[in-house]
């Protein structure tokens, strides 16, 4: 059984050690993903973990994976998607450049999807889209855009319920049960470290996606992450967020309007 | 028995079920008291869809207030929450819930054992736990949790269920304070204070 205050202790080491700040989240999924990683890597107790974490700088790069939620899809909700493409990419069409930012992109699954709408309505060429997350080990997944074969049928299926219109297969090669995405796609995202939490915005966004990483943050955690949206957006510039995550209650609420039914949020002061 | 069913004292309600259970709520929820001093919250394996008509349909059932739960949301008394569709439901000490889209345990998101494992932590002996019908093993380490913090387990009486493997199988591995028919479920939550 590991109490509170171990967690706290542990959160007090990462700090000190190695300035991750895990304190501002949300603290039921983290201690489930502590308990978790005790058992997978069959730790006889929470200090031994601890121990680990303390004196072996290489296990961090685990550690800091596995606390983490790393799960994530193509295409997941095709309304969300939908409106993407029918509501906000005409929009930003009329712009000479475009900047979408990928905010706590994990493996990059909603990157290459983006690439995927911004290429079929003939933006890619001008667009750049930034996939940042706290984790090195997952951006080196984003950078090669090798996904499971196995998983192509669901990813399609969602595809085209998001209004695609191509043969989704054209997008990628098929090898040893992997599929690869095209370079025509993985050569217009930028790869960087960036934690939400520690790092500030660097710089000004036409489109900022940041879905279902909120939710793994206490209120006054997503508030501040808020406003570093708020201050990372251009005018007219838009906000993704998970579906059940929202601006509602939150210090930038008056400075966006809700689109749709959907979680996308314009700016408009 | 006649003891724990009089004035028990519950904080949080939890109902956990998968197939065969909606049929069940369609018929407990008309029968619960309209102003039930505990919140109540549902977590029920369903179709991975984000449309909102399961929470239309349960809410035309009862006249507690009962919505899809909103990230971060306080967890108040009279209300009934759903667990939205592809998410996992945990609760925060401060009582509150979070919402997490990790890995899926038992094939299922949401779990029901990862919701009833965080709630015991938080409510302890005030939580009231009951597993309804379904073909999943999902639920049973959950109930074992609820026990283990002093809570009340209570699961579906598998004869009536129309998949009896998820309350029997709770049977097997955990203790379980009382098994229920739905009628007897409803006395016994309207009964809780």
């Amino acid at each position: 059984m590991i109490e509170e205050e171990d967690i706290d202790l542990l959160l007090n080491d990462l700090f000190d050690l190695y300035g991750y700040d895990f304190t501002r989240y949300s603290r039921a999924s983290l201690k489930r993903r502590v308990v978790r990683l005790c058992s997978l890597d069959k730790f006889p107790s929470f200090a031994e973990l601890r121990y680990r974490v303390r004196n072996d700088p290489s296990y961090l790069k685990r550690f800091v994976e596995e606390v983490t939620v790393n799960v994530t899809e193509m295409f997941r909700d095709p309304s969300f998607y939908k409106s993407l493409r029918e509501e906000v990419l005409p929009v930003l069409g009329t712009k000479p450049f475009i900047r979408v930012w990928h905010a706590g992109c994990s493996t990059g699954e909603e990157v290459y999807s983006m690439a995927i709408l911004l290429r079929e309505a003939n933006l890619l060429r001008r667009s750049l889209l930034y996939a940042t997350d706290l984790n090195p080990s997952v951006l080196e997944k984003v950078r090669k855009g090798i996904f499971p074969l196995a998983l192509m049928k669901q990813y399609s299926e969602s595809y085209i319920t998001s209004g695609g219109t191509n043969d989704f297969s054209s997008y990628y090669t098929a090898q040893y049960g992997q599929a690869k995405f095209n370079a025509e796609l993985s050569e217009k995202i930028i790869i960087s470290t960036h934690n939400l939490v520690s790092d500030s915005s660097f710089n000004e966004f036409d489109l900022i996606l940041c879905r279902n990483v909120l939710i793994y943050f206490d209120k006054e955690l997503q508030d501040r992450v808020l406003k570093l949206f708020d201050a990372s957006l251009g005018t007219l510039g838009y906000l993704a967020l998970g579906t059940k995550e929202t601006l509602k209650f939150s210090g930038v609420q008056n400075k966006f309007k809700q689109l749709n039914r959907e979680k996308i949020w314009k700016k408009i002061s | 028995m006649e003891e724990n069913l009089m004035n028990k004292v519950c904080e949080l309600l939890l109902i956990g079920g998968s197939a065969g259970s909606l049929e069940v709520l369609f018929k407990l929820l008309p029968l619960l008291r309209a102003d039930l001093p505990f919140p109540v919250a549902l977590v029920l394996h369903r179709r991975n869809s984000a449309d909102s008509s399961l929470s239309n349909l349960l809410a035309s059932k009862t006249l507690n207030p009962t919505h899809e739960v909103e990230d971060k949301e306080a967890i108040v008394p009279g209300t009934i929450y759903l667990t939205p569709a592809d998410y996992h439901l945990l609760i925060e000490h401060d009582r509150t819930f979070s919402l997490d889209y990790s890995e899926k345990v038992h094939f299922s998101r949401p779990s029901i054992d990862v919701t009833f494992e965080s709630a015991a932590e938080v409510y302890g002996s005030k939580l009231v736990a009951i597993l309804l019908s379904g073909a999943n093993e999902d639920g049973t380490s959950g109930l074992v949790a609820v026990k283990q913090v002093g809570g009340t387990a209570v699961v579906q009486n598998p004869e009536t269920a129309q998949m009896p493997f998820m309350p029997h199988n709770a049977m097997m591995h955990s203790q379980v304070d009382h098994v229920f028919d739905t009628m007897q479920m409803a006395a016994f939550i309207n009964s809780l204070a």
